[in-house]
């Protein structure tokens, strides 16, 4: 099983989804599991994820030596990592939904309400939207530009802007992927974006960051 | 740009089969919900939406294969409503694979229902249904049982309640409208819409493409809701992306 995507299972709504998606894209061992011996030997790591943050924080670290086996595996190891909507949110030092929840602080920032900046604006911010590439990211072998499925009413902001990897728009700049080395984090749904989405899984499957 | 304006064909399902469906020609079978969605998916519809109108418990039971089956094949936005009553109900669609459940007549017996689903499992899947009929000039009511059955209930003071208890979209119905073609309630859309700060999914009535258009400009909603006119081939998710766009509203294409 060395060779498997480990796909967490910590009771994110979307696992099934993205399972899916990722068998789509062409994946052939998909392991979707809460073992964190198996997160020790994956090739490769998604994190899906949504519903309240503090909800999915607790599923994550109610689960024995995830997290640490996570850290090894993707900060020590550096194997390719890919977060989902909460997913990627978690990445983040702080969440803010549902009162003040610690995230895996791997990359800094905090994760906040969508400010309604207009009365137009609604929240949850919900449909189809633009990935637009940062000019720091805009050869990033796994992302790429155009449209794909939304669904949040908290974003992730991050301190250092070089971590921000995508932006969209929604009453003001959201950040749409977040990146560092081997570490990808998108807000929007792959899985439900259809080629767009599926093309990312694909490149995903393939991509070996430096 | 901003986010797009959302086309969202709606498949009535019963039993397991399609009742309403497309009319494309090269579906092995027009009554499986699975090939439907596949026909939409590949059409570039914004999302999908299942609406279940057994009449039985077993015709339920169905539902899950369906949209766990669907969830397989199609990488798009799924919402299903029709006979949702509770959380472990909203909870067993969500893990088959819909991304979004819409909570009808529960939330007119106990609104609370909304609170229970948007805290388990978040505002962005719980989706409150409006079914509302015209009572006099700038006043609607909730309808239930297919708009047979009044309940008395403001529908826009409803609907508000339903989102300041969790609900992350709302799905507006006019059952005056439903089905006669002649477009939706701008009125009653715009009253919902205008009163709330989440999206508004505008349904029932529609006809044409300038319908889908008007529940935007005039309806302020967030989303246009149709069957007939995506079902009986009269128009294709392409033309209706057209037209919003043509009115220079964000729409895909």
């Amino acid at each position: 099983m060395a060779e498997a995507i480990a796909l967490i299972d910590y009771g994110a709504g979307n696992l099934h989804s993205v399972y899916n998606a990722l068998k789509a894209a062409g994946a052939e061992h998909v392991a979707v599991t809460d073992d964190p011996k198996l997160v020790r030997g994956a090739r490769r790591i998604v994190l899906p994820g949504v519903g309240s943050f503090r909800a999915c924080y607790e599923g994550l670290t109610g689960i024995p030596g995830m997290v640490d086996a996570l850290e090894d595996r993707v900060l020590g190891d550096r194997k390719p990592f890919l977060g989902i909507c909460v997913g990627m949110q978690l990445l983040a030092d702080r969440g803010l939904e549902h009162g003040e929840c610690p995230g895996l602080g791997w990359i800094p920032g905090e994760v906040k309400l969508i400010e309604r900046t207009d009365p137009a604006i609604r929240v949850p911010h919900m449909g189809w939207n633009d990935v637009g590439l940062t000019p720091h990211h805009g050869d990033h072998e796994l992302l790429e530009e155009g449209e794909a499925y939304f669904l949040h009413s908290y974003h992730f902001v991050p301190e250092d802007g070089l971590d921000v990897a995508a932006m969209t728009d929604h009453g003001g700049g959201i950040v749409a992927a977040v990146a560092r080395n081997n570490i990808v984090g998108v807000q929007f749904h792959p899985e439900k974006s259809q080629t767009f989405g599926i093309d990312l899984m694909r490149r995903f499957l393939d991509w070996k960051p430096v | 740009m901003t986010v797009r304006i959302r086309v969202i064909p709606c498949l009535d399902v019963a039993d397991g089969r399609v009742v309403k469906g497309v009319n494309f020609v090269d579906l092995k079978d027009a009554g499986d919900p699975v090939e439907q969605a596949q026909a939409y998916d590949a059409a570039g519809a914004d999302e999908l939406c299942f609406l279940d109108i057994s009449a039985s418990h077993e015709g339920r039971g169905t539902l899950l294969d369906i949209v766990k089956r669907t969830a397989e094949v199609c990488f798009m936005p799924l919402t299903v409503g029709g006979g949702v009553s509770s959380v472990e109900d909203a909870r067993a669609l969500l893990l088959a694979g819909a991304d979004k459940v819409a909570v009808n007549s529960a939330a007119v017996r106990r609104p609370e229902i909304m609170a229970d689903i948007a805290d388990r499992m978040g505002s962005q899947c719980a989706v409150a249904s409006v079914d509302a009929r015209k009572v006099e000039a700038r006043r609607w009511e909730i309808f239930t049982h297919g708009g047979r059955r009044e309940t008395g209930i403001d529908a826009v003071e409803h609907a508000v309640k339903l989102a300041e208890l969790g609900a992350g979209e709302l799905l507006v119905t006019s059952m005056d409208g439903d089905g006669t073609q002649k477009g939706y309630d701008l009125e009653l859309t715009r009253a919902i819409a205008d009163a709330v700060s989440v999206p508004v999914v505008a349904s029932g009535g529609v006809g044409t493409l300038d319908h889908l258009v008007e529940g935007v400009t005039k309806g302020h909603a967030s989303a246009v809701l149709a069957a007939s006119i995506f079902h009986f081939g009269t128009y294709t998710i392409a033309e209706a992306h057209k037209a919003l766009r043509d009115a220079g509203l964000p729409a895909r294409g």
